[in-house]
């Protein structure tokens, strides 16, 4: 489904990834971890190549479709998600407006008004999202922890393909971190997939992970099963630090 | 980041040019002669002749304003004060003639007036060409018509209160004003009578090279409550016109006025306009402004808290595009205990585009504990516009309480990011940042006029607003 080869990214003059190679296939859930400043959250931007990062080298293909250089928006509509780990504030646009414009924009289709309300309201509901806060201003206000949920909200009303979650249980209590585990078992089937960005383990003592990547100082330098988080659990990056 | 178009308002329907057909067009300039042709011209009584003829030379001797905009493009002697349409005012749409019709038609008017409001009237470059209100509320003694009419019928109620709220001498667009008045509406609500559904008067300019000079009064006596929609355009000429009217409300003890404008002059137009609220005790008046068009706009509705416990809120946005400088605001002036201010002001600016927010706030000695809370947040859609907040505080009790919040801010590449991600192209994220900025004021425009603010930031997000 997704396949990243040799990719070299800067931020600025600064050389971030330095080599990525990541084949993510259907059905799979994918973790990146990493001590910080090692490229994850650059990795999760140049998926959806975000401008402030620039390509220098490599291919990202996603579904059979080379995506490396196309605009932000078009590698949504492909079907790439990204839960960001400081969702924007959009003061004047409630949740449920802007939820129901993006899953237009996304799929290309007109919204059916009172079934996208009830599918909303339903995933609010599993989320622990209260009703009102549908209402309310995109992000605007929220703590960190309903922002975070906000975002799984999001990947589940516009069903990507692949759902890149960046950083989506950093600051959450116990509670919390379940809620979202919960919100990625419902979200996940045989047909889509999910890469998780994380620089800790908790999140997945509660999900099935099928590959485990340590990125260190923008590569990946060792791939394994949940046996890995384990072992990262215990004794850290120090390891895989000195190479 | 590649550069992205907000579309500007499609002034298609704005723009509908009908033939300068007029009865009779008034002498360019400004003399002594002219402004007798014209009270004669209007059948003035022998006191408004004199008013004009005073005004006249109070317009000669003021200077034109050393702050703000630059005015040097105006030539008095280059606009008709006076056009007068070939038509008499009529209380049914079928006695207005054909093109006339038709632009309102266009505007919406007729259609809104069966749906949404209970009175309406429709001036058509200096006089009024409909004017008509529901029968219930002639029942009830509301009165609802021209200027020029109630001058003549309610002289006593006229004299009393006309240019004693905005006076001549205030400042030389006034004056000017004074001398040129022409058509606009009046309304007096009685004592304690509730009006629930709006009027409107809507000034449409169709004649190039000319000036509209409407001025409104109403008055709204102790107890009662009115909602009163101002709406204006004009299609776009070569030359300046000129827009100075007068907008004078007196809201009585313990009485409501809710004043909404949708301001959308073509933009050779320079919007001179002065607007200015009496408020009685535990009285309210609230302003909700929108300034679209105009080349230059220089307006600062202003409300003078009078009575203890009165009480005012201005919500207003301007939308200042290529080659336009908006140079709005809002003034109030506590003058009793007790009173409040609200000030929620907002602006967009584009292509270049100035947008200033120049206000006053004055809370006298008399006016303990009162209390004035100003916010203005301003949003630059590219790095060529521009956008300045000039407030003058003059505070002079301690016993109040006041805020001044003002922020400028413009799209963050990072917001942009987080929308496309979502499947937005840039154009839509930014329409979508832009339409949620405007949401605050919109929601408080009648329903129509949040609709139009829609096609002006030209997004089919559906159901945002209203």
């Amino acid at each position: 489904m997704l396949e990243i080869k040799d990719l070299y990214v800067n931020a600025g003059e600064k050389e971030i990834l330095k080599g990525i190679n990541l084949k993510i296939n259907k059905g799979e859930i994918h973790v990146i971890m990493g001590p910080n400043g090692s490229g994850k959250t650059t990795t999760a931007n140049a998926i959806l190549n975000n401008p402030e990062y620039q390509k220098k080298q490599g291919s990202i293909v996603f579904d059979g479709t080379d995506i490396t250089d196309l605009k932000t928006d078009e590698i949504a509509r492909n079907g790439v998600f990204m839960s960001f780990q400081l969702p924007e504030e959009i003061p004047g646009v409630t949740v449920a407006n802007f939820l129901k414009y993006a899953k237009n924009k996304i799929t290309g289709k007109p919204v059916k008004v009172f079934q996208f309300k009830d599918e909303l309201k339903k995933y609010a509901k599993e989320l622990k999202i209260k009703e009102e806060t549908l209402e309310r201003s995109l992000n605007v206000g929220f703590s960190g922890g309903e922002k975070k949920k906000n975002e799984i909200l999001q990947m589940l009303v516009l069903n990507p393909k692949l759902a890149i979650l960046d950083e989506t249980d950093s600051g959450l209590d116990v509670d919390a971190i379940k809620t979202v585990s919960k919100g990625i078992e419902m979200f996940k089937n045989e047909e889509n997939a999910v890469l998780i960005i994380t620089h800790n383990t908790k999140i997945l003592h509660s999900l099935k992970v099928d590959y485990v990547h340590i990125l260190v100082d923008g590569k990946i330098v060792k791939t394994g099963t949940q046996e890995l988080a384990s072992e990262i659990e215990e004794n850290g990056y120090e390891k895989y630090r000195k190479g | 980041m590649s550069k992205t178009q907000i579309e500007d308002i499609n002034r298609n329907i704005y723009d509908i040019k009908n033939k300068d057909d007029y009865d009779y067009k008034i002498e360019k300039g400004l003399t002594k002669q002219i402004i007798e042709e014209l009270s004669k011209q209007k059948q003035d009584p022998d006191w408004m002749r004199e008013f004009r003829l005073k005004a006249l030379d109070v317009y000669n001797k003021l200077q034109l304003p050393t702050w703000g905009p630059d005015l040097s493009e105006l030539d008095m002697g280059e606009i008709a004060t006076y056009v007068r349409p070939k038509t008499k005012m009529s209380n049914t749409w079928d006695d207005v003639p054909d093109d006339i019709k038709e632009t309102f038609d266009k505007l919406g008017i007729p259609e809104a007036e069966k749906t949404s409001l209970a009175g309406v009237g429709a001036q058509y470059d200096s006089e009024v060409v409909y004017h008509s209100m529901k029968e219930d509320l002639i029942k009830q003694g509301v009165i609802y018509t021209d200027m020029e009419t109630a001058v003549r019928e309610y002289p006593k109620l006229v004299k009393e209160h006309f240019m004693k709220c905005v006076p001549v001498h205030d400042h030389k667009f006034v004056a000017l004003h004074g001398a040129v008045w022409s058509g606009g509406s009046f309304v007096y609500v009685p004592k304690g009578v509730k009006v629930d559904i709006p009027l409107q008067s809507y000034f449409r300019l169709n004649s190039p090279e000319s000036g509209q000079f409407e001025h409104t009064l109403i008055i709204v006596d102790e107890g009662a409550s009115l909602h009163f929609i101002e709406g204006c355009s004009a299609p776009k000429y070569n030359k300046v016109n000129l827009h100075a009217g007068c907008v004078e409300l007196y809201v009585k003890d313990n009485a409501y006025l809710r004043y909404s404008t949708i301001e959308n002059w073509s933009k050779n137009m320079l919007n001179l306009n002065t607007k200015k609220a009496i408020v009685g005790k535990n009285a309210q008046v609230d302003w909700v402004s929108g300034s679209f068009g105009s080349k230059i706009s220089m307006l600062y509705p202003m409300s003078i808290l009078n009575g203890e416990g009165s009480k005012t809120e201005f919500t207003g946005i301007s939308f200042a595009g290529k080659g336009q400088n908006l140079d709005n605001g809002f003034k109030v002036v506590h003058n009793a205990k007790n009173t409040s201010s609200v000030v929620n002001a907002k602006s967009i600016s584009k292509d270049g585009g100035t947008c200033t927010y120049r206000s006053l706030v004055r809370i006298g000695e008399n006016a303990k504990n009162s209390k004035s809370v100003v916010s203005c947040e301003s949003l630059m859609l590219d790095d060529i516009s521009k956008s300045d907040t000039i407030p003058v505080n003059d505070i002079r009790t301690d016993e109040v309480e006041f805020s001044h919040e003002a922020k400028i801010g413009k799209i963050s590449d990072k917001t942009i990011f987080y929308l496309m991600s979502r499947g937005m192209s840039e154009e839509d994220a930014k329409a979508m940042i832009v339409r949620g900025f405007a949401y605050p004021i919109s929601k408080e425009l009648p329903v129509e006029y949040a609709v139009e603010m829609n096609n002006l930031i030209n997004l089919e997000l559906e159901g945002a607003i209203g």
